[in-house]
């Protein structure tokens, strides 16, 4: 085993993808995200790699679509505005099938918004957020362990199925420190016959593009990537439940809000009110399933979010509307606190007996 | 057993560092924790603060809104965390700048001239270890051993000078009666 160290979880992310084999980092600096870049810089000339700051977020992924095309590892990260910035780029790769990976350390929002920590970039990430039909693999951590794993885990997804993933954190989540243990090991290179690395005159050339003016091949390309689709949303769903067992209500949260909702779990829980937690770790693919048997079960839902409420859209979806479904929020930068979400917990029970 | 910290004072007078300490230490003696920052522009001239979890579970939250230590080094942060801390909680207050007494009678209140101590004995600016080495005695919630491995984790090889300068604040602080 290797030893615990103490990590920012943005350090753990730009270690981790070091370790997945990322040897290409493009990037433009943006609070509160900027440690990844740091840490680039500093460690991937030593290692043989590149750290490149682009003069823009734009230039940035289209560097990043470029290299995966090539057949590398690669990433970039930035949080809300700069992510807006990189959609363009994103829905590019997307439609040219291309792994790579696309870290949002989240703030407030819209437009400028602030730099404190958000979730209300949700819609964008999971519904697309670029023009076209298309899906990321969206993992949202919520530890610095899992900054360090879902980064490896998000390079391993996006090599599996040729899709570009989105490891959706927050400030916090990029600013605490927490003990964290780094693999030793880090994942085989993949073969990827599709990409161009030149033909040695010996195999036709491969093309890496987006563009399909025969609609009907256009289509047929778009069914064929929802068939992908499909297999990724039958195996690659996560989730982390906590005191379901014999749970009469629910907590759904994700990454800090689910760190703060696990305390007034456990506070409720003191006071006889059987409430338990879904957490979900892969955002698309949401974690219907498991909703849908909660649902049959509990009394009501609660969305614990960093945001106007977006995720709470998607619950509804899972359970079919079948049960109450509460909204506990903050937005622009503020968090819940635990007592927030114990008090939004008390009163559906109390409404929902 | 969950320890909640939190350190306040102005940008600049190690309150971070003073957390990263704690959080390192709580590392070497195996403890669950956290360790998260405010950040932004209010840490450069304005208050800072971190919130540091030492526990013996895995951790909840890492946002600490009622600290059972309290530790403050401006007079701002006194007035705005007094009324947070958890009865009976520590509050450690760097008298030396802050001129006003803790109001609460239902907390344990510790008074540490740190700013003129750390003065004296030629760190002047680790008033915020003295702070670390006063509340490690007074809490117990770590224990005083191996300060010089967790210091080494956070202080760089190239500047051993301020491993010692460290220790010596730590230990003013941990032998300070008052």
């Amino acid at each position: 085993m290797a030893e615990k160290v103490l990590m920012k979880g943005n350090e753990a992310i730009a270690e981790a993808a070091i370790k997945a084999g990322c040897r290409l980092y493009f990037g433009y600096p943006i609070t509160p995200q900027t440690e990844i870049a740091a840490y680039m810089a500093k460690r991937m000339p030593k290692i043989g790699g590149t750290f490149l700051q682009a003069e823009s977020e734009v230039s940035a992924i289209n560097m990043v679509y470029g290299v995966a095309g090539a057949g590398f590892r690669v990433m970039t990260s930035s949080s809300s505005p700069g992510i807006s910035l990189k959609q363009e780029g994103i829905s590019y790769i997307a439609g040219a099938d291309l792994p790579a990976l696309i870290v949002n350390v989240q703030r407030g929002g819209p437009g400028l918004g602030g730099i404190q920590p958000s979730q209300s970039d949700y819609f964008q990430a999971t519904k697309g957020g670029g023009h076209g039909d298309y899906h990321l693999i969206v993992l949202a951590p919520a530890s610095v362990q899992e900054m360090a794993d879902l980064t490896i885990k998000a390079f391993d997804l996006a090599d599996k199925y040729r899709v570009p993933t989105m490891l959706l954190a927050d400030g916090t989540m990029g600013q605490m420190m927490e003990p964290v243990e780094l693999p030793e090991t880090t994942s085989e290179p993949v073969e990827k016959p599709w990409a161009v690395t030149g033909t040695k005159m010996q195999r036709k050339h491969n093309i890496i593009n987006s563009l399909y003016l025969n609609p009907e091949l256009l289509e047929k390309t778009n069914f064929e990537r929802f068939e992908r689709y499909k297999q990724i949303e039958q195996n690659e769903v996560m989730f982390e439940e906590y005191m379901m067992d014999d749970a009469e209500y629910c907590v759904v949260a994700f990454g800090i809000a689910a760190r703060v909702s696990k305390n007034a779990v456990t506070a409720a829980r003191r006071k006889g009110i059987k409430v338990g937690l879904i957490r979900p770790i892969t955002l698309w693919p949401f974690p219907v399933d498991v909703l849908k048997k909660a649902a049959d079960k509990v009394k009501g839902f609660v969305s614990v979010e960093l945001s106007m409420g977006q995720m709470i859209e998607d619950i509804k979806l899972a359970t079919e509307c079948r049960r109450p479904v509460v909204l506990c929020n903050r937005s622009g930068g503020m968090i819940p606190t635990p007592e927030h979400v114990l008090e939004t917990i008390e009163n559906l029970a109390k409404e929902n007996k | 057993m969950t320890t909640q910290i939190l350190i306040a004072g102005f940008g600049g007078q190690g309150v971070l560092f003073a957390g990263k300490f704690i959080a390192y230490k709580g590392l070497v003696e195996g403890k669950e924790l956290s360790w998260l920052p405010s950040y932004g522009p209010e840490m450069r001239g304005g208050t800072a603060n971190c919130s540091v979890i030492l526990s013996d579970e895995p951790v909840g939250s890492p946002i600490v809104s009622e600290p059972d230590v309290l530790m403050v080094m401006n007079l701002p942060s006194l007035d705005k965390y007094e009324n947070a801390a958890v009865k009976g909680a520590s509050i450690f207050v760097d008298s030396t700048l802050i001129g006003r007494k803790v109001v609460r009678d239902d907390v344990k209140a510790f008074y540490i001239p740190a700013t003129q101590m750390a003065i004296d004995a030629g760190v002047p600016t680790l008033a915020n270890m003295i702070m670390v080495g006063k509340m490690l005695k007074e809490t117990g919630v770590l224990s005083f051993e191996n300060t010089v491995e967790t210091l080494k984790k956070i202080v760089s090889a190239k500047r051993a000078e301020l491993l010692d300068m460290n220790i010596k604040a730590l230990e003013a602080g941990y032998n300070y009666k008052g």
